[in-house]
């Protein structure tokens, strides 16, 4: 199997300031009970886009038809607390392909990373003028390149490079799936298994 | 140059190093449970494999389950398919299940410890952040992702980078009415809800030597609260007498062997860690949260920080430099797999015992196990709470997470032994207070935020 890949992405970007915004609110627990991965783009961010009747809460980035893009742009310290998956499926399934932030939390991270969504760290300051190109004008295109490891403001050319471990880079460019990969070493697993064993 | 615990456990289960540095890391112990699991079953499905090492798996069902009527079927159907799906798929590849109904069944990171599943120099996940828990008894522990659930299930083993290691000492003697939750909600205080990200945290000095295992498991289980890969104290006599004739521990000759071995699991003295704070004890008082992250919190006679978030005060409905004393409560939650051990409930209960419940208050306490909820049957627990007008529920991960009907209503004040003050994590608009067991008796027994060295003269 293969993860989806990623190689450049141009693209308009949605701003949610929030500083520490953690899993629950990217997917409230009560949203987690389906057994299938299918539907959680949905309930992204639910209790922030709608109020209790189920509209859309009109301030809210997402609800704003200003915003569009495929890339999410999110205060420091994104993905906090629990682990579900859920919030990478969530953001992923419901267009996103790339998250920057100015600090990521470590499980999500991984969790993005295993699902072709690409976490993006840049500076704190990078953050701030990425949230200002918005501000100024909600058209702005950014480049993100996975190559490279560069992200780019296209109107000021701009751009901060960010860091990514070369494995994971490499199974994103490829689509390459750790399953797989760990499946296909079995044998040097087991004779891991029969040295300890005989410890 | 010496190696830490963490250097010396993470060594010995490296299979190979890929380029970038990411570890093919072999697992010794896999948890799981109802939600994080059924996504990673279904991509076996799809591959068309099965889970090599069945036997290193331990499952049960905790997050999605009522805790009252367990003899009857879940009401609510999603969780009932989500519930039967694991068991399911349990039977199906030849794992150990305690469901519901099973006098092995409880919240995850309570069962595994109680049954000697959990043992030092161990590597242990389980698809659920609050694994950092097992760290108590010197295991390398964490939470992970359902596509890791996958390759552990696919291979027993994940492809990780080694976390960056750091120490945190507490010395001196904790005071009176001083517990492990307030050591943790303390430290997460100081160095934030993100201050632990990228590291694994190594708890030591005096005061975490005197904690009991249930004391080091609520210290290891926040430690994921302020952003760390887990928490880990080195094993010593308290983590040896506490798994002594457990289940699945070693027994006889080879637990005495086994020792031995656990002996060596601590850092050498010219270890390095990549950061490291010094606490001290003394300056640890009860704890309470007023925001709405685990590190916004405070000792229970401070006022509000001036320079609190406001969108957190707003979504509390507090002021900076309000005194959280005396504020009203609704609620009280004692339980989660931070506060739901047998020690908790003793301690709650001697607390209450001879007083009453506030009229005010809604009291949901939820042991964290089957077994939990036995001993404190034959301890007489059931009756003093019965007696103070509490009633015990049964296990489960309850409202903490919210994903049964334990849920605190929109604006209501909750005053909770778990483990995330997040908005709605109770609830759709509830607000949480998180303490540790004292803070809450006191709640309980007022109906108000109170220092439990008052109410009950500790």
């Amino acid at each position: 199997m293969s993860i989806p890949k990623f190689d450049k992405l141009i693209s308009r970007a949605i701003p949610v300031r929030t500083e520490n915004i953690d899993t629950d609110q990217i997917i409230p627990a009560r949203f987690l009970k389906a057994v299938e991965r299918k539907g959680f783009g949905d309930n992204l961010f639910y209790d922030w886009r709608f109020n209790k009747a189920g509209q859309p809460i009109a301030g809210f980035p997402l609800n704003d038809p200003r915003y569009q893009g495929e890339i999410l742009v999110a205060g420091r310290n994104f993905g906090c607390g629990s682990s579900r998956e859920h919030a990478a499926w969530a953001i992923f399934d419901h267009g996103f392909r790339v998250v920057v932030s100015s600090f990521f939390a470590d499980i999500f991270r991984n969790n993005a990373l295993n699902n072709g969504l690409l976490p993006v760290k840049v500076s704190d300051e990078f953050l701030a003028e990425i949230f200002a190109e918005i501000d100024r004008d909600p058209m702005a295109q950014f480049e993100v390149d996975l190559e490279q490891q560069t992200f780019t403001i296209l109107s000021s050319k701009h751009s901060e490079t960010f860091e990514i471990d070369a494995y994971k880079k490499r199974c994103l460019q490829n689509g390459y799936d750790d399953v797989d990969y760990l499946v296909s070493i079995m044998p040097q697993i087991e004779a891991f298994e029969e040295k300890r064993k005989s410890l | 140059m010496g190696k830490t615990l963490l250097d010396k456990i993470w060594d010995a289960h490296t299979i190979r190093t890929e380029d970038g540095g990411r570890t093919v890391l072999y697992i010794d112990r896999h948890y799981i449970h109802e939600v994080t699991s059924p996504v990673a079953f279904a991509g076996l499905e799809k591959r068309g494999i099965g889970v090599a090492r069945p036997q290193q798996v331990t499952a049960t069902c905790d997050h999605n389950i009522p805790t009252e009527k367990q003899h009857l079927p879940i009401e609510e159907p999603q969780s009932r398919e989500q519930v039967a799906a694991l068991g399911r798929n349990c039977a199906k590849y030849g794992i150990t299940y305690f469901g519901m109904g099973n006098p092995k069944q409880g919240i995850v990171h309570i069962i595994g410890p109680e049954q000697g599943f959990t043992q030092p120099g161990m590597t242990i996940v389980c698809g659920d952040s609050h694994t950092s828990t097992h760290g108590a008894f010197g295991a390398v522990a964490f939470g992970i992702g359902t596509s890791e659930v996958e390759m552990v299930f696919a291979s027993q083993c994940l492809i990780q980078s080694k976390p960056k290691t750091m120490r945190i000492t507490v010395d001196g003697k904790l005071g009176n009415g001083v517990e492990a939750k307030d050591i943790i909600l303390y430290i997460i205080s100081k160095i934030s809800a993100s201050g632990g990200t990228g590291h694994f945290i190594e708890f030591a000095g005096e005061a975490i030597r005197s904690l009991s295992m249930e004391g080091r498991m609520t210290l290891c289980n926040m430690s994921i609260e302020c952003g760390a890969r887990g928490g880990i104290v080195a094993p010593d006599q308290t983590t040896f007498d506490y798994l002594r004739g457990r289940g699945n521990a070693p027994q006889g000759a080879d637990f005495e062997r086994a020792i031995e071995r656990w002996k060596e699991l601590h850092s050498d003295p010219d270890a390095q860690f990549d950061t490291e704070y010094r606490f001290d004890a003394a300056d640890i008082q009860p704890m309470i949260t007023y925001g709405t992250n685990p590190g916004m919190g405070m000792a229970i006679t401070d006022t509000i920080p001036a320079e609190a978030d406001p969108k957190a005060l707003a979504y509390m409905d507090f002021k900076a430099g309000e005194k959280m004393i005396g504020k009203p409560v609704d609620y009280v939650f004692v339980g989660s797999c931070t506060n739901g051990r047998i020690e908790d409930l003793r301690r709650f209960a001697q607390l209450v015992k001879g007083r009453k419940k506030a009229a005010n208050i809604t009291a949901w306490i939820v042991p964290g196990s089957k077994k939990v909820e036995e001993m404190a049957e034959k301890e007489g627990i059931r009756q003093i709470l019965a007696d103070a007008g509490f009633e015990l529920r049964q296990p489960g991960c309850s409202a903490c997470l919210a994903m049964n009907a334990d849920k605190v209503p929109a604006g209501k004040y909750c005053v909770s032994t778990s483990n995330r003050n997040f908005e709605g994590r109770q609830g759709p608009g509830a607000r949480t207070l998180l303490s540790g067991v004292a803070v809450a008796a006191a709640a309980a027994v007022t109906g108000s935020v109170q220092d439990p060295r008052q109410v009950f003269n500790l």
